[in-house]
């Protein structure tokens, strides 16, 4: 561990006490767990996402270091997929699904009516950071439409008030 | 470990006697006209076993086709046996199972691959989620004949991040089929091996195209490459790839067991078998339903669905999600196949089915559908990248009732660009959704243009 760090600062990419932080240690485990294969690359975001909560910029050069990959196809990835985020997640999240089936049966109604309730967009976060809006897909539960997600549970057949009493039932 | 099909059979009798013991309680909506006019090959199991128990799968006849095909079929046997059931693809595309395996066992390589694409990113269906995490021993089945008929040692399931459930069970499954030695080296000592190894998805609509997801495999961002080459020459790392839906894996295990013969009798001339759909919308009965192929659509939304919810008037469906289309009332007794539906202007796709009631605009949807392709095209080519932005803009004209007449030609023009010059299938059917519904509710659109 002691080594890496020397290299990075070596080299200039960016000072940080990597030995400290217990999530490094996470991180670099499932990449030996790959052999550090550059091919494992998504892998490994999905890793360290899980592990940090999102993938911010020093989480990504460190990745693209230690799988020898330049930085730029590292980001490149990252950016390309929706599942990753490159911000911050508030401490509780609300997921609305914009599938086909949710947006027959008025998910945008509902997704606007939170986020006016709130004053963010989705993909933003409260300032108190309480609170993150985020929109997908589709989670495959077409038949429970329109669903939104509270912190990982779904929540079926919303409506605007359903919707509301979720949100605020998480948040307590 | 199991070493012989005595030994398999063993352990499915053992199990079988110890489940009518303690007999597992069946709901009894199985018994409502949702499920009983449906006829299940694929969803069988789906909801009678448990699929965290791979004794449970073998109980209900599991791997015994595996077993078979290792024992007594040589791989040529295995291809023509699913080339007389004319099995087609289920991911949307149609092609023909048995002659894709074939191009494949003809082509020399010291390594080859199978990948399962349960990359389901079409909003609106979850056939694939379902048999996923309700018979994940199914798909691997599938996965390990594939492997024999076109000598492959290793397969790769492509799932998505965005199904969790599914990547617990298949992973746990693997674990369990090679605990037992039914996947692993030298497999019942038939000298054949094969492993199986979960790639998660990250959320791209592009990587359900073959060579994007190829490419999200090998770790890269999910751009899909000019074919030829085609995967049967130069797939996954370059070597020969036979790439399948989850549902066509799924279907192998009866094909072996029953006969293609079997298969071949159910469906219609062109397409044989049962397909599932995604039932979701404004109807009443939402849910997975499994038919055989040319059951209609009003049997599928009246007399399977319920017919539609609150009362209100039926208007259109649309099937194939964003490459697809949607299909208007007098169409309603449409037989339901790959080539029926693309007569219609839609496709199959992979079946999702989304009933729409007289409450919708048709140029909205055709605007969902244009945004999702849009945001989702990968950016590699021109006509698609830009011709869908373009489209989703002349769209909302039509919804802000600001168009002309000259955007109408406009629109229709974009929509045949973009279709013939995209590089890959998201680019050449996203205008599928506009074109459709300009052929059957084009008063909708000119209901959008001002200057008369």
């Amino acid at each position: 561990m002691f080594l890496i760090i020397e290299q990075i600062s070596y080299e200039g990419y960016y000072k940080m006490d990597i030995g400290a932080d217990d999530r490094y240690n996470t991180l670099e485990k499932s990449m030996k767990k790959l052999s550090y294969e550059k091919n494992a690359l998504i892998e490994v975001l999905h890793t360290a996402q899980e592990t940090f909560g999102y993938l911010g910029i020093d989480t990504l050069k460190y990745i693209a270091k230690r799988l020898k990959l330049p930085y730029s196809k590292v980001y490149g990835v990252a950016t390309f997929y929706n599942y990753f985020r490159l911000k911050p997640k508030g401490r509780h999240n609300v997921v609305v699904c914009l599938g086909t089936a949710c947006y027959i049966k008025g998910s945008e109604k509902i997704l606007e009516n939170i986020e006016r309730r709130y004053a963010i967009k989705a993909g933003e976060t409260t300032s108190d950071e309480a609170l993150s809006i985020l929109t997908a897909r589709c989670f495959g539960s077409c038949a429970l439409a329109p669903v939104i997600v509270c912190d990982d549970v779904i929540k079926p057949k919303t409506t605007l008030e359903s919707s509301t009493r979720e949100i605020e039932e998480m948040m307590k | 470990m199991i070493t012989s099909t005595a030994e398999l059979q063993e352990l499915a009798t053992k199990k079988r006697e110890e489940n009518e013991k303690n007999p597992r309680e069946i709901s009894s909506e199985r018994s409502t006209p949702f499920y009983t006019k449906q006829r299940r090959i694929v969803l069988e199991n789906e909801g009678l076993i448990d699929p965290d128990d791979i004794e449970d799968y073998i109980a209900h006849g599991g791997y015994m086709s595996l077993f078979r095909v290792l024992d007594e079929m040589s791989p040529k046997e295995v291809i023509e046996e699913v080339k007389i059931s004319a099995l087609r693809g289920r991911g949307g595309g149609g092609y023909p199972t048995g002659l894709k395996w074939e191009s494949v066992s003809k082509v020399i390589s010291e390594q080859k691959y199978i990948i399962c694409n349960g990359d389901e990113g079409d909003p609106g269906a979850f056939m694939d989620r379902a048999v996923m995490e309700s018979d994940p021993h199914r798909v691997l089945e599938g996965m390990a004949i594939a492997g024999y008929a076109c000598g492959a040692n290793k397969g790769y399931i492509y799932v998505r991040a965005e199904y969790p459930i599914a990547v617990e069970k298949l992973n746990r499954a693997i674990k369990q089929a090679t605990k037992l030695g039914i996947l692993g080296e030298n497999i019942a000592h038939s000298g054949f091996s094969f492993n199986i190894e979960i790639r998660l998805g990250a959320g791209a609509f592009v990587c359900g195209e073959a060579t994007a997801l190829i490419a999200s495999i090998e770790g890269g961002r999910g751009h899909p490459r000019q074919k030829p080459p085609h995967l049967s020459d130069h797939g996954l790392w370059g070597q020969p790839t036979v790439l399948n839906n989850v549902e066509t894996l799924a279907n192998i295990t009866p094909i072996i067991k029953n006969g293609g013969a079997w298969f071949r009798a159910i469906g219609t001339e062109c397409s044989s078998g049962t397909k599932v759909f995604a039932l979701t919308g404004h109807i009443k009965n939402t849910g997975l339903v499994e038919v055989p192929m040319g059951t209609t659509l009003r049997e599928l939304i009246f007399d399977i669905g319920g017919g539609v919810e609150d009362g209100r008037k039926f208007k259109a469906i649309q099937s194939g999600g964003p490459s697809g289309g949607c299909i208007p009332e007098h169409l309603l007794d449409l037989q339901v196949d790959y080539e029926s539906l693309k007569s219609a202007g839609s496709i199959m796709g992979s079946g999702g089915l989304i009933v729409i009631d007289d409450s919708s605009n048709m140029v909205e949807i055709a605007r969902y559908f244009m945004d999702f392709c849009r945001s989702e095209s990968c950016g590699k080519c021109t006509p698609c990248r830009v011709g869908t932005t373009e489209l989703t803009l002349l769209l909302d004209k039509f919804i802000k009732k600001e168009a002309t007449k000259k955007d109408f030609e406009l629109l229709k023009e974009m929509c045949k660009i973009v279709k013939s010059t995209s590089l890959c299938g998201l680019g050449q059917t996203a205008p599928n959704p506009v074109l459709s519904t300009i052929r059957y509710f084009e008063d909708e659109y000119l209901a959008g243009i001002c200057d008369d």
